[in-house]
């Protein structure tokens, strides 16, 4: 009995520190999950004269994507993002994150533009609201002005399939 | 060469000490040392591990100048503290809260200390104890011991 406390102790450990290795430090959960979206009130990047608030969105499921002109992997996430958009599921809004709007037009320009709207967030104060921290990242803001689910990082056609569609039809239906 | 040798290790030399260089102007001691406390202690989202002061991302500039124009307004650490988790949820902090989920954290070398404490002594105790031997075995030592004098 004594004997065998050692592998057991080992068993404990090699458990809990594989169980470690399977956790992604850089998946940070949002604390925004179910919470009120932050509300914004921020000039559109097409007419800057205009703006957009949270409010205009009321009543209706969206997404928002953070995205910049700087931002190399919103480049890969461009094709997905366009893919989501021309679903016509919801209306894609695009958060401009600490962007230049010459810069933000011309890779519009460059790439196609997916955005129902982008909004210009050029000091990242609203970033900071919604807790961004890498560019780019996804949220789904539900009817009810709830935020859904948050995705960090590009979104690929994998989690756009498997993990963001359903969200969006489960919240329409 | 040897001014540019001198330049190239100025410059080696000065590169670490860039991070967090804003200068912050402070209404009394005690708000900066808050700051100073808070930015030491808040996480770089960015460049995990390292905290708002020695990161030079562009996230962790922004989270400066939040928390200095926070405490300017004149609100609490713990206000500034609050406002970050909401946002950036616990991981944000670099000294966890005492909170449900984090009890064993914070309990937990005490216990384990409490657990060590009670087998070190049960240990003592048992080794303390009286040695018993039965009467019998007792005798028969003795016997054994005296002839081995009495051959001698």
């Amino acid at each position: 009995m004594r004997s065998a406390l050692p592998l057991v102790v080992f068993v404990l450990m090699a458990g809990l520190l594989g169980y470690g290795l399977r956790l992604d430090p850089k998946k940070v959960p949002s604390p925004l999950i179910d919470k009120p979206a932050p509300e914004f009130s921020l000039s559109i990047l097409e007419s800057p004269s205009r703006q957009l608030s949270t409010r205009d969105m009321a009543g209706q499921v969206w997404v928002l994507n953070v995205w910049a002109s700087w931002c190399v992997s919103c480049r890969a996430e461009h094709v997905v993002i366009t893919a989501l958009a021309n679903r016509n599921l919801v209306p894609v809004v695009g958060l401009n994150y600490k962007d230049e709007p010459a810069d933000a037009t011309r890779w519009l320009e460059q790439f196609g533009n997916p955005y129902a709207t982008s909004v210009m967030d050029q000091d990242g104060r609203v970033g900071i609201d919604w807790g961004v921290y890498g560019v780019p990242e996804t949220f789904v803001i539900g009817a009810d002005g709830m935020i859904k689910y948050k995705h960090i990082g590009p979104v690929t056609h994998e989690s756009l399939e498997q993990t963001i569609l359903p969200i969006l039809k489960e919240l329409q239906s | 060469m040897k001014h540019f040798l001198l330049l190239v290790i100025f410059g080696l030399w000065v590169a670490p000490l860039q991070a967090a260089i804003e200068a912050y102007q402070f209404d009394s001691p005690e708000m900066e040392a808050d700051y100073n406390q808070l930015i030491d202690e808040l996480r770089c989202l960015v460049c995990q591990n390292q905290n708002l002061s020695a990161s030079d991302a562009d996230l962790a500039r922004d989270l400066r100048r939040e928390t200095y124009q926070m405490l300017q307004q004149g609100k609490s650490q713990q206000e500034v503290v609050d406002f970050m988790v909401a946002r950036y949820g616990d991981f944000v902090l670099y000294r966890p809260q005492f909170q449900s989920n984090t009890y064993l954290l914070w309990l937990g070398p005490f216990l384990l200390l409490v657990l060590v404490l009670y087998l070190v002594v049960r240990r003592l105790r048992a080794a303390d104890k009286p040695v018993e031997v039965d009467a019998a075995a007792m005798a028969e030592a003795k016997q054994l011991l005296e002839d081995n004098e009495s051959h001698k």
